[in-house]
């Protein structure tokens, strides 16, 4: 049994230790946010935030996430009440077919976590490690920045809300 | 240290007579090349890799401005666009020509050997004049180079005349009648131009590369240049083909470079296809060793899980996914016991890579490997690379890897 702080919440799972947080995510605990793109930490669809740090959770096996601190797209916002973050990538249409937009959100959300106010460069470089087959980076771009203005304007913490509610 | 300091002062006293450089006179002139001159220019300067320390991280192309750490302190490549203020703008050929051969700029200082003026003084006159052409065809960037923060006695220049003395070897690089073209134009490459020996060859305690351990293994921005002869560590031996293969792109066998020789290899990919075998037929016949690739069984591997039971779990469950599945993803060896790093004297290399990862330079294609340093704790990457270096090596443990793990964690982040 290996307990997981998934999103604030303690949850026991049963799966082998081996086992990747995805399919733990996914299979065990039915938060279907992070996808199976590649299974190579290759293109980013399973990215999820550890400890405030973007990681794909393919390449991930739940025996070393003891202790640490998971948050899932879940995690941010809800349809009803999506987060600013999540409400950006709505604004800017930044979804075609969407398959990778829970992955991009979650490494923009750990970016964003750390630094309120990136550059285009530096947005450009974190977001590096995830691809968009349908080729709407330019508009994830935007959905990002769109996300640091608004929230640099409120003066607001929002993409931390998850933290903050634990 | 009591020899280093006799040294220093000897090194004093002869620099007092050969310090003294007159300063080469500004050249104002509208200057014109031929096409063909730049073209080989561009070619020699990517063999050269003059851009891998002249441009910073993200930084305009021979703008200068890269760190590069050394025992004696930290210098920084230098602006070499023709910025007539702050790059190299009014340089005659002549006197590009002084600071290529003799490692003195323009206004006459002795310039740190950091730049491997000791391999480009034996440049030819053709090849000098093309490098010259090219670099004076760039774009002119206007960057102040930042001031070096070298430590006493090294901060005094002048002290590098008497460095100059002692090591640097003006001779052309000799011809080998006995044999081919390919090769002695390949030792030309790799001794007066592509420097390899700045990375692969020892360097003793005033940092000159000895010549008597020549490709005996170096260093290279804290990671471990790998002998390029016979004391080559791994089983699998290299050929001709495969250095060629790899110095071009990736090899079946050994996989692609990473670290510092990624850069060079991404300017090797840019360069005519015989230049780059030149190099390989020089290099491969001095890294060629008789006989076969010696056909190892990974029968260790038991043996090794038992030893490191956390190392051979963590490695099921995260670099088996890639790295267990007989190559079949892009850009990956059939087994990581084809990767010369497993054979090094430390683990530095292993630990660069599971930290940081793999990404090929910008705008080539290779392996992408995802960086670890955010999932995994340093006792958990000591896990995985001692259990890695018992599966395949008869080396013998490495010692203080968690230590070397902090360490490069804290030189490396940001």
């Amino acid at each position: 049994m290996i307990t997981l702080n998934v999103n604030g919440r303690s949850r026991d799972v049963d799966d082998a230790p081996n086992t990747p947080l995805l399919y733990v995510l996914r299979g065990t605990l039915e938060l279907n946010g992070a996808k199976f793109g590649c299974g190579l930490g290759q293109c980013g669809a399973c990215t999820v935030v550890i400890d405030g740090k973007p990681v794909f959770s393919c390449l991930t096996p739940i025996s070393i996430l003891q202790g640490r601190k998971i948050t899932t797209l879940e995690g941010l916002g809800s349809e009803d009440a999506p987060s600013p973050l999540q409400r950006a990538f709505i604004e800017e249409q930044a979804a075609q077919c969407g398959y990778c937009i829970p992955g991009m959100i979650m490494r923009a959300h750990a970016l964003l976590t750390a630094n309120q106010s990136p550059t285009d460069a530096e947005i450009r470089e974190h977001m590096n490690a995830n691809l968009c087959r349908c080729g709407t980076h330019m508009r994830i771009l935007a959905a990002i920045n769109r996300a640091a203005g608004g929230m640099h304007a409120a003066g607001a913490r929002a993409p931390a809300k998850a933290e903050e509610e634990e | 240290m009591a020899f280093s300091l006799l040294l220093i002062v000897v090194l004093g006293a002869t620099a007092l007579f050969f310090a003294t450089h007159l300063s080469i006179p500004e050249d104002r002139s509208q200057r014109v090349f031929a096409p063909d001159l730049v073209r080989r220019g561009g070619e020699l300067a990517a063999l050269g890799y003059c851009a891998s320390c002249h441009t910073a991280e993200n930084g305009k192309p021979f703008a200068g401005g890269r760190p590069l750490a050394t025992p004696f302190g930290t210098l920084f490549g230098t602006n070499i666009t023709p910025d007539p203020k702050t790059g190299i703008g009014l340089y005659s050929q002549a006197a590009f020509a002084r600071t290529m051969r003799d490692g003195i700029d323009r206004a006459g200082r002795d310039l740190y050997p950091v730049f491997p003026y000791n391999h480009f003084t034996r440049l030819t006159d053709e090849d000098l004049s093309a490098l010259y052409a090219f670099l004076m065809t760039r774009a002119a960037v206007p960057a102040q180079n930042p001031a070096n923060h070298l430590t006493f006695p090294y901060n005094v220049r002048p002290l590098l005349a008497g460095w100059k003395l002692l090591y640097l070897d003006k001779n052309p690089v000799p011809r080998d009648q006995t044999r081919s073209a390919e090769w002695n134009r390949g030792r030309y490459l790799v001794e007066a131009l592509s420097h390899c020996g700045a990375c692969h060859t020892p360097r003793d305690r005033l940092g000159a590369e000895i010549a008597s351990q020549h490709f005996d293994s170096g260093e290279a921005e804290d990671w471990w240049a790998p002998p390029l002869n016979h004391k080559f560590p791994s089983p699998v031996s290299w050929s001709e083909e495969s250095l060629f293969n790899y110095l071009r792109s990736w090899d079946v066998g050994h996989g692609g470079a990473v670290g510092p020789m990624a850069p060079v290899v991404a300017a090797l990919a840019t360069v005519p296809e015989q230049d780059v075998r030149a190099i390989a037929a020089y290099v491969g016949a001095t890294l060629a060793k008789p006989g076969e690739s010696e056909k190892r069984v990974d029968e260790k591997q038991p043996q090794a899980a038992e030893a490191h039971p956390q190392g051979a779990e963590l490695y099921a469950g995260i670099c088996a996914t890639c790295h267990e599945t007989g190559g079949h993803v892009p850009f990956t060896v059939t087994s990581l016991g084809q990767h010369t790093s497993i054979y090094a004297p430390d683990p530095r290399n292993v630990i660069h890579v599971v930290l940081e990862g793999v990404r090929p330079p910008e705008g080539t294609v290779g392996a992408v490997m995802p960086a670890f340093a955010d999932t995994l704790s340093d006792a958990q990457i000591a896990d995985i690379a001692a259990y890695l270096r018992a599966r395949f090596s008869r080396g013998g443990e490495w010692q203080n890897i968690e230590a070397e793990i902090a360490r490069l964690r804290r030189s490396t982040s940001p």
